[in-house]
């Protein structure tokens, strides 16, 4: 085990840890694979996708030798299907339900999908052309997977798209928050680019409420999307959180995705707090950034925790320690000001909460510390509020309220999709879900804008 | 282990596997690697006056990913000189007395000419002759190869004028470029042949290259017909095989070939009347050793069977190979799924709801679940369900009893005819 972390480790070239992990499908591997695809009738992995992309019909394509065919499949169903082959949680989706689950093994669908949208991103393919102009323009604020999709649906419906995108580039979570190991940047600035050929402009540094107001979205734009997802982490509520070696998780993954590889970490010993995704995250990219001792510390157990196991194998695989029932107490701090360990207090699960999870208790004079050099916090994300307030929206406590249906707002002429309409307590909601709840805005607004345009 | 020697029209091997006239018989080097491995017999590739060969010469058709499917080649009978062919065929029976060896031919279609030719291949000692009438590509331009086995009468003529000097049995190859092909082997008995093989290799053009367009394969950018082989024309050559095995002029012995590339397609050839089997593709594709499964699958089949000798199963399969018209109209099969082996793929469903017979719904059982259900009353046993399935034993054809006794077209209409003169009489 040591030697195979060794071995998947540079200490002396950081950068090299940062790679794609995953190698790609050989021409003849998919050749192979798409083969075997049974091609089935009414096919259960197409229901298992919630984008619902044509999974038999673009393998079948990769088995012709039609790739552009392929990857058209599989990008009209959605926009950010390059992503999603490399991020779904495949097992619990598209493979999971893949019918050879009952005979054989199943078809290796995410590995496929990658391969055909590979092709189109190396072969600098347009997949898509805009629609003819309706007239009819749309604002939508945050250029994350949700937004992206929106908008691409949008533009080939003809509208007239603006996105606006508070960072440097748009892509949001893949951009930014998804490790460069499993989601190198240019697979996310490929998947804009294509949004961005449809004619729609992209605003980036352009955070809404601040370089420009939501009153002037208001009043220059038909509708608008409200896709801005979540915001940074929250404090844990403990002392200590200032001192430097805290980080966000968040903040952390993104400037590991931004060309800001720090040899600080080189032999250190980190905690991270939390056991989701970005949890997980944050801790094999200190293993990545040459850490010595990476642990995730988290006050429930392996039960309750809501990384996705391929995310908890991957994380065991390079190392990482697990501490469960443990929760922070405080961070404690040398005399400069930095990081030098965590108190820990032992806890025990009591009764259910309102989403069924049983409450964490800590017990009495269980503490100990660990002697630490980093903290990295990653117990979820906070919310836009201030933004959806000036909006003037309803929501719940940051969750804002739509029309199931329709995706509308309280504000009928605002329209929200993504994380930002994600209700809490339901685990981590997926890139793949997001770019569906896109597509479904765009064409409850098409559909609004059809009815509209009888009447008128 | 049962006794897999076989007696071709006296000929002898110690088992049904030989390796067919083509590339892998080329050598003394290659045919005495191949008796090594355990092939039972060799039919060296064709001998006649030499030919050039061009370069690019073989290509291959895969389906879904699985290579050689089908086969072809453009390459022509041998290149060496007689001679040598000649003293290597000499010092490989040397070494091997006790597998076969027998001798392609392929001259003009001239009495002296074939007159010479046996003579000088017999005198090395080969164990048999066969005449190449069947080669499709190149001789035959030159009136040799299928442009003689193509009419009968040639085929009948140059038998009869080997047979006037042969002293070992002679079978004639038979090309499958014809309509009836029991038509070129009742000409071969009538000129007195002593066995009959086939099939030869099949016209074809393997492809058209997407890019340049030229053909596959090509030469200096041209393409010429060539004979196609391989697993693709089994059930080609299986069904020639029956045809000439049920048909009551042809009484020679048969050796089977075509796509024959493991044990259990050679047990089906000789069910179905051919007395052995040459080989050629599967050892192209993977080397003389696949024969050590052939031998000994063939062998453990005879066992697991009971029976003691591979002769004994020669044509048991040909009394039940027959014309259409004498099939029982009567007789039924249904589709029958079983839920428990069914992985739910849906492609019976719509193989037979787009191109068969409506009669597999798609439906929610009890508890939710989809099933698959055939309407028994609206199915004809197509058997396509069956056929598409990826699952071994998700999908049985089973036996309906039929109430009507058998009756097949040729007793109906016979049976109708009865009636008609029976109308005629009462109207007289």
């Amino acid at each position: 085990m040591a030697n195979e972390k060794m071995q998947r480790i540079s200490l002396s070239n950081l950068e090299q840890n940062f790679l794609e992990v995953e190698q790609g499908l050989t021409n003849q591997e998919a050749i192979e694979e798409s083969n075997r695809c049974l091609y089935c009738y009414d096919a259960p992995c197409i229901k298992a996708c919630p984008t619902g992309i044509d999974i038999p019909t673009f393998i079948k394509k990769i088995a012709s030798g039609n790739l552009l065919g392929s990857a058209k499949t599989i990008m009209s169903s959605n926009p950010v299907g390059a992503s999603c082959s490399r991020v779904c949680p495949t097992d619990e989706l598209c493979e999971g339900a893949c019918v050879l689950n009952h005979s054989t093994k199943p078809i290796m669908i995410g590995n496929l999908q990658r391969y055909a949208t590979d092709w189109a991103m190396t072969n600098g393919k347009t997949l898509f052309q805009p629609g003819q102009a309706n007239g009819r323009t749309v604002a939508v604020v945050g250029g994350g997977p949700a937004g992206l999709s929106a908008a691409r649906e949008l533009a080939r419906l003809g509208y007239e798209v603006t996105i606006f995108e508070g960072a440097e580039k748009a892509g949001g979570l893949n951009t930014y928050g998804i490790v460069s190991f499993r989601l190198p940047q240019q697979i996310s600035y490929w998947e804009v680019e294509q949004v961005e050929k449809l004619n729609v402009t992209i605003r980036t540094n352009t955070f809404v409420g601040k370089d420009i107001s939501v009153e002037e979205i208001t009043e220059n734009f038909d509708y608008i999307i409200l896709a801005v997802g979540m915001a940074h982490v929250p404090n844990l509520g403990v002392e200590g959180e200032n001192l430097k070696g805290v980080y966000d998780a968040i903040e952390f993954v993104k400037a590991t995705k931004t060309g800001q590889v720090t040899s600080d970490f080189v032999g250190k010993r980190v905690v991270v707090i939390g056991a989701g995704n970005t949890a997980i995250d944050g801790a094999t990219c200190s293993v990545r950034l040459g850490a010595e001792n990476v642990k995730i510390l988290y006050r429930r157990t392996e039960e309750e925790m809501t990384a996705y196991d391929f995310e908890y194998e991957f994380a065991k695989q390079d190392g990482v320690e697990f501490r469960w029932l443990t929760a922070p107490k405080r961070i404690i701090g040398d005399e400069t000001g930095r990081v030098s360990g965590i108190e820990c207090i032992k806890m025990q699960l009591g009764e259910p909460e309102k989403d069924g999870r049983r409450r964490p208790v800590a017990i009495e004079g269980s503490e100990y510390v660990l002697p630490v050099d980093a903290v990295v916090k990653a117990i979820g994300q906070t919310r836009h509020l201030q933004l959806i307030e000036e909006f003037g929206l309803e929501h719940n406590g940051g969750v804002v309220k739509v029309d199931l249906d329709t995706f509308q707002t309280s504000n009928p002429k605002v329209f929200a999709c993504g994380d930002v309409v994600f209700g809490k307590g339901n685990g981590d909601a997926m890139v793949v879900t997001a770019a569906q709840q896109g597509k479904e805005v765009a064409h409850a607004i098409h559909k609004q804008f059809s009815v509209v345009g009888t009447v008128n | 282990m049962a006794d897999l020697r076989i007696n071709l029209a006296g000929i002898k091997s110690p088992n049904p596997f030989w390796l067919a006239s083509a590339p892998p018989t080329n050598s003394g080097y290659q045919v005495q690697r191949a008796f090594e491995a355990g092939w039972g017999g060799a039919v060296w590739k064709t001998l006649g006056d030499p030919i050039l060969n061009v370069s690019s010469r073989f290509a291959a058709v895969s389906f879904n990913g699985q290579r050689v499917a089908g086969f072809n080649n453009i390459e022509l009978i041998t290149d060496r000189p007689l001679d040598v062919n000649l003293k290597e065929i000499y010092e490989t029976k040397k070494r091997f007395p006790n597998h076969a060896i027998i001798a392609s031919l392929m001259v003009e279609p001239k009495q002296e000419a074939w007159h010479e030719i046996v003579k000088r291949v017999e005198s090395v000692g080969v164990d048999g002759l066969e005449l190449n009438f069947g080669c499709p590509h190149g001789m035959a331009e030159r009136g040799m190869g299928s442009a003689s086995g193509q009419v009968p009468a040639l085929v009948e003529r140059q038998t009869y004028w080997v047979k006037e000097v042969a002293k070992t049995p002679v079978i004639v190859k038979l090309t499958p470029n014809i309509t009836d092909i029991t038509a070129t082997a009742e000409a071969a008995c009538n000129g007195g042949a002593d066995a009959i093989s086939m099939i030869n290799t099949i016209n074809s053009l393997m492809g058209v290259d997407l890019d340049s367009w030229n053909t596959i394969p090509h030469v200096a950018g041209k393409g010429a017909h060539g004979g196609y082989c391989g697993p693709a024309v089994k059930p080609i050559a299986l069904n020639m095989v029956a045809e000439c095995a049920r048909h009551s002029h042809i009484n020679v012995p048969i050796s089977g070939i075509g796509g024959i590339s493991n044990w259990k397609d050679a047990v089906e050839f000789m069910l179905m009347g051919a007395t052995g089997v040459q080989v050629c593709t599967a050892a192209m594709h993977h080397g003389f050793r696949i024969v050590e499964d052939m031998i000994e699958g063939l062998s453990n089949y005879l066992d697991s069977k009971g029976i003691a000798s591979v002769s004994e199963i020669i044509g048991k399969s040909v009394p039940k190979y027959s014309d259409w018209g004498n099939l029982d109209l009567n007789y039924n099969i249904v589709a029958k799924i079983n839920p428990e082996v069914c992985i739910n793929c849906n492609k019976c469903h719509i193989a037979c709801e787009d191109t068969s017979h409506q009669c597999i719904d798609m439906l929610k059982d009890v508890n939710g679940k989809s099933i698959l259900k055939v309407r028994e009353e609206d199915c004809v046993g197509c058997n396509l369900c069956s056929i598409v399935c990826p699952v071994d034993g998700a999908i049985d054809m089973v036996e309906v009893t039929s109430e009507l006794a058998p009756m097949t077209w040729n007793e109906r209409q016979a049976a109708l005819s009865g009636i008609v003169e029976c109308k005629a009489d009462v109207t007289k």
